[in-house]
């Protein structure tokens, strides 16, 4: 009796089997890349100007140069709204079509990651997602540029030391570290414990459950009652907006409270109002519209009504983050068609494209982004690269770059790497061994 | 049926000697492992003395930890009010009341960003809060009168998923600053040094003390000495009995809809001043909960009295217990207080007093 | 004509009291199970199989477990995700202990665990009724998700706190895992709820589901008449719990596959759950089955479907309506058949009886 809902199943089944059919007749000489946006729910303050981003740099390479040596890119975008069940339905709906996964969130990167090495999908997390596979022997589908979690939260110390005049002072000072009290938040915590016990600073949790993301009174009591020397704030979405309010609230001072790179959004720091001014972010890309690229963007996509961005909202820092990942997109379908000869690539031949992306500066240049990021390099065996990042300052209206570029330690955090690796691969049991010959270059 | 109305009495469980015995011995083992673990590194220690030393170390923290869990308790309290309203007056267990608190935000915040001036946003966002109200009553209530509370309890869900959807595609989904200012709502923050230390209240959160008294006061003689306010207690009492004395359901429905929903619209505008406007509202909303429990379905002083009582406990708990266990206990703590008080009163501090019926 | 039960003679009270007393419904119960076991693998595709029926299967036994409590014993609870992500650690940790026990073992021993906790957190339910007991077991929910996260011994130690699904075999087939085919883990998912189901219709066929019934009706009553509450409400909390706890663990190892499983279990899901109960027919097993349809393969359906049919709709926008159609289906469903889409059914097959002329 019960299967008869069955039959409706199977009904809707067949109609989204024949609707599958007809899609793809119609792309030729065209590349096409799916990626999850959330411009719904909680986390749709973060996700709307990476969507943007994202979808503005692709059509502006369509526009201005006609695609990819002349291959258009079909970009599509599937909504998640955050949320793991729809991010694995959107893989479950683009795995056949798409040359890349980009799952944008840490919860969807984790459950693609033994699906995709099954099913030979690249994915290009960005910057999130599973530190341990920068391991690109284990994990040969996944790729993790331009640095992990792991990498920030050696950035944050070397910044702590930096300030206090030295990694020899840090003894005996105290790390709040405020954070997402799931996976995503969690994952600088192995890291930075192994360094206070190295340096000799203390480390104190402030754990944000996700229902209480915009309730954050007693935690920030706590951290009046600790006065920790330095807050890091590993949070996304309406945590990082009420983190910065709750600190201006509590006369924490705002200069060092840093956070990591996705706590970096205008609208968060705004939220503060004029006393958010000194608050601190790590950075891998540049804000502001002073690059060619985004200007570029302006001229070829927004003023032609082709964007969905108000022309304001063009180079804030998490826009200019989706640009920089359709960037990275675009450079390895670039590399792919190089490596291969072939002009319509697949996911098989991305995946060789990513694992020799070599942006260098002159490529930058050319591409317009001198001074926008720092070169990226991804080899066989480090699908992250590890690669150097800045701390960000809000001046009150916008996001400068404060200080050098850093580098992360690299030294640290590759050994606590590959022992991950190692240790999930041996978990789960019967993990396919790599088969992907490297490339000759890399 | 029988007109014999008998109370249960609540089981003596004292009178059982097994239990008498167990918790003798309970005593005896607490006391030895007391002694035992007195000195300041057990476990024991942690618990029972470590936090009230804190305490009287640094009263300026205690003051001030109260102070949040007072005013969180205010705003728990309003989200609460809007559901004892409608539970009152319709029976309807009302899932959509988050939803409507971030609804009447966003169109708030929504409509000023389109060029409207700030009160006359609040008054037309009265006005959708009306519309909404008269719609839910004539499209959801309506149809579903006499329905059990569950069915009532799950066309809300219905609401809110509409709700979502409506408002993400009217406004958009990414988090909006509170029109704080324009509202002539106060900034900034009072420093008082009291008992050695500093308490910083922020004006903000006194509005929104203060709102929120002069709102339930207001809401108070509004009960009790208007018409409206009359018919809406009768129908609380018996829907039957109000209906044959003439008074009209559907009109009350609109009206405590509507007094929900301007509820929801103050809930909104405090909440959304402290943090941001966004969907991530609906999740606290829930915190609610709690609260009613705690002070009963039925009891606009229980809301009150329960969202005191959960705000304080809670940021208290968190405060001084939470490291305990690694932090962030403030998501259940409010659950278990609540199950604490319910175990001995089943139908919360004030609600009505269950009688049941064979 | 076709749906009649004349001429079938009951010649004894065995099948008298059978659950399908009609051989036309054997029959419709055949066809369905065909068509689950044959036509489903062979005609669906794979994202058909992995993102519509196997969400639906495990959503159905999640739904027939509340329907346990709520619908058949009158308990309402917003902790079903709670319970259902004890099953999914449960079955973690031991599959960790005992690589080499079958994992089909391992998902409905780890059941036992989630009932415990159940039992556990039903006992307020003794004092406690209606809303307020709902609100009661929303500190399960919050309590046990909380769990998830903060105790690492759950989740290995993993550093990132999420849980991984290794790959285990049935006859040398991969069940779980990345390399286990979606037709595969739809077979066991399958599997699983025709026996769990075939297992919750003689429950509440039986002895303790009739106690159960009792006590949903008036429980003063039903303790006058000897149906002792503790063991009623604790045993459905029990049974209850134990089906979401084997539907969590199918849901982690054949649905998702690992990763931010607290996350999952949130009280989003609970909700989620209860409405299937709601909208599929209170105290019906079939109805689980409707109201799992409804809730889980719509919003699916809505947003995956209306593109292909051609109406241009896309990312958010598409996200909006489809939160729009839904929550105005759900009052429409309300208002149409409050008693659930089960009524429905009742009522389909009682105009089938009467077809082509009724009266």
């Amino acid at each position: 009796m019960k299967t008869s809902n069955l039959m409706k199943g199977a009904a809707l089944g067949a109609l989204l089997a024949s609707a599958a059919a007809i899609v793809p007749a119609a792309a030729q000489e065209t590349i096409y890349f799916s990626n999850n946006a959330y411009r719904t729910g909680p986390f749709s303050g973060s996700g709307i100007p990476i969507g943007d981003g994202m979808r503005d740099y692709i059509t502006m390479i369509n526009e201005r140069d006609g695609g990819v040596n002349g291959v258009k890119i079909v970009y599509e975008e599937c909504e998640t709204g955050y949320d793991t069940k729809k991010s694995i339905e959107c893989y479950e709906q683009v795995k056949s079509k798409t040359i890349v996964y980009s799952p944008w969130s840490t919860g969807a990167t984790l459950a693609a990651i033994p699906r995709a090495h099954v099913d030979k999908l690249p994915i290009l997390s960005m910057a999130y997602g599973l530190s341990a596979s920068a391991d690109g022997t284990n994990f040969p589908w996944v790729f993790i540029p331009p640095l992990t979690y792991w990498d920030g939260a050696s950035l944050m110390v070397k910044h702590m030391a930096a300030e206090l005049g030295g990694l020899d002072k840090l003894k005996g000072k105290k790390l709040g570290l405020i954070h997402l009290d799931a996976p995503f938040g969690k994952e600088p915590i192995p890291v930075l414990e192994s360094l206070a016990k190295k340096y000799g600073f203390e480390l104190k949790l402030y754990p944000v459950a996700a229902a209480d993301m915009q309730n954050q009174g007693s935690l920030w009591l706590s951290i009046r009652r600790d006065r920790p020397d330095f807050l890091y704030n590993q949070g996304w979405g309406a945590m990082n907006p009420t983190a910065v309010k709750e600190a201006v609230k509590n006369n924490f001072p705002i200069s060092k409270l840093v956070g990591v790179w996705w706590a970096g959004g205008d609208d968060d720091a705004r939220a503060g109002g004029p006393e958010a001014k000194g608050y601190k972010s790590l950075n891998f890309n540049a804000a502001g519209q002073n690059f060619p690229v985004i200007q570029d963007i302006l001229k070829f996509v927004v003023e032609k009504g082709k964007s969905t961005t108000p022309k304001e909202k063009v180079g804030e820092n998490l826009y200019n983050r989706g640009v920089y990942n359709s960037m990275l997109v675009v450079e390895a379908i670039r590399t792919a068609q190089k490596l291969t000869g072939k002009k319509v690539i697949n996911p098989e031949d991305m995946r060789r494209g990513l694992e020799s992306l070599n942006v260098d500066e002159a490529r930058l240049k050319e591409i317009g982004m001198a001074g926008f990021a720092s070169p990226v390099k991804i080899s066989c065996a480090d699908h992250s690269g590890h690669h150097k990042a800045y701390v960000a300052e809000w001046d009150g209206t916008k996001w400068t770059q404060k200080g050098e570029w850093i580098e992360p330690m690299k030294d640290e955090v590759r050994p606590l790497i590959e022992a991950n690796a190692k240790d999930y691969v041996e978990k789960a049991g019967n993990w396919p061994k790599r088969a992907e010959s490297c490339e000759k270059s890399s | 049926m029988s007109d014999l109305a008998t109370t249960r009495p609540a089981p003596n469980p004292l009178a059982n000697p097994w239990i008498r015995a167990g918790l003798i011995l309970a005593a005896a083992v607490a006391a030895i492992l007391l002694g035992a673990q007195l000195d300041s590194s057990g476990t024991l220690y942690a618990v029972f003395i470590d936090p009230f030393q804190q305490m009287i170390q640094a009263p300026d923290l205690l003051v001030q930890t109260i102070w949040e869990g007072l005013v969180s308790g205010v705003l728990y309290a309003l989200i609460a009010l809007g559901f004892v309203l409608i539970f009152k007056a319709s029976g309807v267990f009302n899932f959509a009341q988050g939803i409507m608190v971030v609804f009447a935000a966003l169109t708030l915040v929504g409509l000023y960003e389109k060029g409207v001036p700030a009160f006359l946003a609040v008054i037309i966002t009265l006005g959708v809060m009306f519309a909404l109200a008269v719609t839910i009553e004539r499209v959801v209530l309506r149809p579903l009168v006499n329905q059990p509370d569950i069915i009532l309890f799950m066309a809300t869900f219905g609401i809110t998923y509409f709700l979502i959807g409506f408002g993400e595609s009217l406004f958009g989904g990414n988090p909006k600053q509170m029109i704080a200012e324009q509202l002539f709502l106060p900034k900034g923050a009072i420093d008082l040094p009291i008992l050695g230390g500093l308490v910083s209240l922020q004006k903000i959160d006194i509005a929104a003390a203060v709102i929120a008294s002069l709102m339930i006061a207001l809401l108070a003689l509004f009960f009790q000495y208007t018409r409206i306010g009359r018919a809406l207690r009768a129908v609380a009492d018996s829907h039957k009995a109000a209906l044959s004395v003439g008074i009209s359901l559907n009109q009350i429905w609109v009206i405590v809809w509507f007094t929900a929903g301007i509820v929801a619209l103050i809930t909104g505008i405090m909440w959304g001043a402290r943090s941001d406007v966004s969907f991530a509202l609906e999740i606290v909303a829930l915190k609610a909960l709690p609260v009613l429990i705690l002070g009963g379905f039925t009891s606009i002083p229980g809301a009150i009295v329960g969202g005191l009582i959960i705000g304080i406990g809670e940021k208290l708990g968190e405060f001084y217990w939470g490291p305990l266990v690694g932090g962030g206990i403030e998501s259940w703590l409010a659950y278990f207080i609540a199950l604490g008080f319910l175990l001995f009163r089943p139908q919360g501090l004030f609600g009505d007093k269950i009688i049941e019926r064979i | 004509m076709l749906y009649r039960e004349a001429g079938q003679y009951k010649s004894n009270y065995a099948s008298d009291m059978a659950v399908f007393p009609l051989r036309e419904d054997r029959i419709g119960l055949g066809v369905m199970l065909a068509i689950a076991l044959v036509a489903i693998p062979f005609l669906g595709n794979d994202f058909f199989i992995a993102s519509v029926m196997i969400p639906f299967l495990v959503f159905s036994l999640a739904a027939i477990g509340l329907n346990i409590l709520t619908g058949y014993t009158g308990l309402i609870s917003l902790g079903t995700a709670a319970f259902m992500g004890v099953g999914a650690y449960s079955c973690y940790k031991l599959t960790t202990f005992f690589p080499h026990v079958n994992i089909i073992v391992l998902i409905l021993v780890s059941g036992l665990f989630s009932a415990g906790i159940g039992v556990l957190f039903g006992l307020p339910s003794l004092r406690i009724k209606g809303f307020y007991l709902a609100v009661a077991t929303l500190a399960a929910q919050f309590f046990l998700q909380w769990a998830f996260v903060r105790v690492p011994w759950l989740f290995n130690y993993n550093a990132s706190g999420a849980i991984e699904v290794p790959q285990r075999t049935l006859f040398g087939l991969p069940i779980t895992g990345a390399a286990a085919t979606a037709e595969t883990r739809y077979f066991v998912c399958l599997g699983l709820v025709v026996v769990m189901t075939w297992f919750a219709s003689n429950l509440v066929h039986g002895r303790l589901g009739r106690s159960w019934m009792a006590v949903r009706d008036m429980d003063i009553a039903a303790e006058l008449m000897g149906i002792k509450l503790l063991n009623a409400k604790l045993g459905a909390f029990a049974v209850s719990s134990y089906f979401a706890g084997v539907a969590g663990a199918m849901m982690i190892f054949f649905w998702y596959g690992g990763g931010e499983a607290a996350d999952v279990f949130s009280i989003r899901l609970s909700f989620n759950i209860l409405f299937m109960v709601i909208i599929g027919g209170l105290g019906s097993l079939i109805g689980s089955f409707f109201g799992a349809a409804f809730l889980s393969v719509l919003p699916t359906a809505l947003k995956f479907g209306l593109p292909a049919l051609g109406v241009p709709l896309t990312g958010a926008t598409a996200e909006h309506v489809t939160f729009m159609l839904v929550g105005a289906l759900i009052i429409l469903f309300l208002i149409v058949e409050p008693h659930g889409l089960a009524r429905l059914w009742q009522i389909g097959k009682q105009k089938l009886r009467t077809w082509p002329f009724p009266y």
